[in-house]
């Protein structure tokens, strides 16, 4: 028994290795730039790839070739890290943190099509490390040294860095622009120097985690996504900017995972939440982490107000929604199948906005709560027997019980830190239905959720959703100008003053953190019932990003924005996937685009276009009042 | 060395500089003055370029300043001491110094942390100390200090006397008189009247964004009706 505590413990500590340097890049560049970097679990996959084919190249029994392709593979994604920051972040320092962070996913997705392109979809086996292909045997195990070479390699670059971060200039600037960046610039230091030589810096930090696990497991093309999570958590627990605490936190992770594997092989991620809950509770900002100074709302343009719909915005609701209903005269047959999946996203959209703009708590993984309703509806008609009806009331409940629990740890947080913490939610929900075989069918999902018989006609079934998600969307509406509404954006725009008049901020956001998690299950179980199966993809990643994007492309600052978000980026989805097979890096491409071109988003850019305007008029009236958003 | 005119800035929507205009001559202390909300703070971040200028020309030795980078200011000559001290607080009294230090200048007096310690005794009994661990007015010493590693020859010193100890505040005067003594130029904002009249030769007055007086110390002093208008509270 002791023996296997003992090497489980050396497991642990060899993959906390890798996790620890890209967590720490990830830190390190958000200190920095205050960009959330989506795409460095992208740098860990390239630095991975890269050094595939270099080690190769250079010939990976030569020691010379093997350790000069892996540090070549880190220095190369070290200047794309460079270039990246160059050409597209440098342009984006002055938009809102959410438009950075969907600036990054876009690079995660034109690095996942770029490496599809170049390397294939087939796994790639790495060489052994010259020198460490034996075993050690220890206290009666045999134990690969390339494992524990690995495990030297973690306290080695803390040390380094630790050193780089204390003892030199460039250090020394670095925590200085942790805490103040302005403060620097205005001292006489090149920021834009700074910061691309932080972020290259950091870039390559992943890749020599990525290029370090050449030996240990197969190079794919999934490994950024779940890198990035894990990354995510690993810097929650450990705390924001401190090289330290990654340290710490990746540790207890890699070994939390290494001892999971053995005792719950399940639910290895249930327990590194677990954790994850336990250190948040006692230490809010993390192991290391402090109390972030500043607001949270640190850039962006003031939110304008929102207002109820006027009577041109009902009169206009009320056309769209006539159109809706006349349209499966008038539309070919599948078009109602297009129609049924956008009323059902808009609903997300609406939900996910409910969430952000009133709530102002950015989610990152808004798709937990869809798919859980998804994955509700499924296993009721599975495992419970349930007919259509009973089963599309009872899963909400799932998304609102996972609301609960999930919304009880995230409203303790604000800003990134809840972003964050939302997204490594998200993952856990995705991974118990992928890795919790029997009940959920892991990747194979459930099948057979068909509706009743009744609702089975396209048409029934397409009236059906419309009708569920045109009351939930209004019922969110009505929440959002009734009295729980003005609290909740009181709560939002000033929490210190809203407790002084004794609105109970927290338990506010938690009531509206359900609320969202209700709305977005209901459209995930209208979804689940409508493709007739689920699949863990419903709660990936991808999917949170997708609800995102229709929030922010339709506008936060509006209420009826994110249905039309919803239905902008539907429509553009289905045409690219119909056009190339690399739609995800058109899709990337054009995401990187619209931020950079429009960096306060399509409403925002709208409104300061409308309000020079306004200004260049002579007789402008000196006390303009805010143009009230709808 | 100093001419600003037409100096218009917004912070957000809010217009708050509309059209502020002065200049000041190399080795001269001009006291900016005005009540809270009048523009002062505005009008530095302004020349710094924290705060981008919509209109208006600023040009410090010749070299026209408006649209430039911060850091490309500060390295002309320019230091700035902001309102809020704004000290590294988990860097050290030396790491601190560091990150402001830049290369000798020419015309410019040539600091060093040693030379620092000669000004500002206290700073140099705590070198290792981390700024957030120092009191108000050593925190106040520890920014002027800052700035100064940049061996600037005109300094911006934002309400350098507020919230201080009046001991202390009589130990800002000494020191700003001491910069003067090496030739720099300081602009200082300041409301309170008895300290500007300490250190400073000239005044110019702001008043919602506006320069309503321009005039020798002792002009102002003689002036009661600007006084009683622009400065009592």
């Amino acid at each position: 028994m002791i023996d296997l505590i003992f090497a489980q413990t050396l497991n642990g500590l060899a993959s906390a290795s890798s996790l620890f340097l890209v967590a720490c890049g990830l830190s390190i560049i958000f200190g920095v730039t205050r960009i959330v970097n989506f795409a460095h679990g992208s740098f860990y996959m390239l630095g991975a790839y890269l050094a595939f084919t270099l080690v190769s190249r250079f010939g990976p029994a030569d020691a010379l070739g093997f350790w000069g392709g892996v540090l070549l593979a880190a220095v190369i994604v070290a200047a794309l890290g460079a270039l990246v920051e160059i050409v597209i972040l440098r342009r984006i320092y002055q938009a809102p943190e959410l438009f950075q962070l969907l600036a990054t996913f876009g690079l995660v997705l034109m690095v996942q099509d770029i490496a599809l392109g170049i390397w294939g979809p087939e796994d790639k086996l790495g060489p052994r490390a010259p020198g460490f292909k034996s075993f050690v045997v220890l206290m009666g195990s045999r134990f690969p040294s390339y494992e524990l070479f690995l495990i030297v390699v973690g306290p080695i670059m803390l040390g380094l860095l630790w050193f780089l971060f204390q003892k030199t200039r460039w250090g020394t600037l670095v925590r200085a622009a942790t805490q103040d960046r302005e403060m620097v610039g205005a001292l006489g230091v090149n920021q834009r120097l700074l910061f691309t030589s932080v972020f290259a810096f950091g870039a390559g930090l992943a890749a020599l985690g990525g290029a370090l696990q050449l030996p240990r497991e197969a190079v794919n093309l999934h490994m950024d996504l779940s890198m990035i999570s894990e990354a995510f958590v690993v810097v929650v627990v450990g705390g924001l900017g401190s090289v330290t605490g990654a340290y710490l936190a990746a540790v207890l992770i890699g070994i939390i995972h290494a001892f999971g594997i053995l005792i719950f092989p399940k639910i290895t991620l249930v327990l590194v939440f677990l954790v994850m809950a336990v250190v948040l509770v006692i230490k809010p900002y993390g192991l290391m982490g402090k109390r972030p100074v500043g607001s949270a709302h640190a850039h962006g343009p003031v939110e304008p107000l929102l207002l109820p719909a006027s009577h041109n915005v009902k009169l206009i609701g009320l056309a769209a929604l006539a159109v809706l209903l006349l349209a499966p005269f008038v539309v070919a047959d599948h078009w109602l199948l297009t129609l049924t999946e956008l009323s059902i996203f808009a609903l997300f959209a609406a939900s996910l906005h409910f969430m952000m703009g009133p709530g102002g708590m950015a989610s990152f993984g808004h798709a937990a709560y869809f798919g859980l309703g998804a994955y509700g509806a499924a296993l009721a008609v599975k495992w419970l027997g349930m007919p259509m009806v009973p089963a599309l009331a009872f899963a909400p409940f799932l998304a609102g019980i996972a609301g609960v629990i999930f919304g009880w740890f995230c409203v303790r947080l604000s800003g990134v830190y809840l972003a964050m913490l939302t997204l490594a939610f998200a993952q856990i929900a995705w991974a118990t239905a992928f890795q919790w075989v029997d009940v959920t069918g892991g990747d194979n999902g459930i099948l057979g959720v068909w509706p009743a018989a009744w609702a089975a006609p396209k048409l029934v079934y397409y009236y059906l959703a419309l009708a569920v998600c045109v009351v939930a969307i209004l019922a969110l509406r009505i929440i959002v100008f009734a009295p729980f509404g003005y609290a909740l954006r009181a709560g939002r725009d000033s929490p210190l003053r809203s407790e002084a008049i004794g609105l109970p901020v927290m338990r506010i956001q938690w009531i509206a953190f359900i609320i969202a998690a209700v709305a977005a299950g209901i459209a995930g179980a209208l979804f689940a019932f409508f493709k007739g199966s689920v699949f863990p993809t419903y709660m990936a990643i991808p999917r949170s990003v997708d609800g995102l994007l229709m929030v922010l492309l339709g506008g936060v600052q509006t209420v009826s924005g994110p249905i039309v978000g919803a239905f902008a980026f539907m429509g553009l989805q289905e045409q690219l996937m119909k056009a190339t097979m690399y739609w995800r890096f058109v899709m990337g491409a054009s995401i990187v685009l619209l931020v950079i071109l429009f960096p306060r988003g399509l409403v925002g850019t709208a409104l300061a276009f409308a309000e020079r305007r306004r200004e260049a008029e002579p007789a402008a009236p000196v006390t303009a009042t805010p143009e009230p958003a709808r | 060395m100093l001419e600003i005119e037409g100096l218009n800035a917004y912070y957000g929507r809010a217009h708050i500089l509309h059209g502020v205009g002065f200049s000041m001559g190399r080795g001269e202390v001009l006291a900016l003055m005005g009540r809270n909300g009048a523009g002062k703070s505005t009008t530095m971040k302004a020349v710094m370029g924290l705060v981008p200028p919509q209109a208006g020309r600023v040009t410090f030795e010749g070299h026209t300043i408006v649209g430039r980078e911060p850091f490309e200011i500060a390295r002309l000559g320019i230091g700035y001491v902001p309102e809020e001290r704004r000290v590294f607080s988990e860097l050290s009294v030396m790491e601190n110094l560091s990150v402001a230090q830049r290369p000798k200048r020419e015309g410019a007096p040539h600091w060093t942390p040693e030379r620092l310690f000669q000004l500002f005794p206290n700073l140099g009994r705590m070198r290792d100390r981390p700024g957030g661990a120092m009191s108000g007015g050593e925190q106040q010493m520890l920014t002027i200090a800052r700035t100064l590693m940049g061996n600037p020859k005109l300094v911006l010193l934002d309400e350098p006397s507020e919230g201080l100890a009046p001991v202390i505040v009589e130990e800002m005067a000494k020191t700003i008189l001491a910069l003067k003594g090496e030739g720099l130029s300081v602009l200082i904002s300041e409301q309170n009247l008895h300290f500007a009249g300490s250190v400073a030769d000239r005044a110019t007055i702001i008043e919602k964004g506006l320069i309503r007086f321009t005039g020798t110390m002792d002009e102002l002093k003689a002036d009661e009706a600007v006084r009683a208008q622009y400065l009592s509270v």
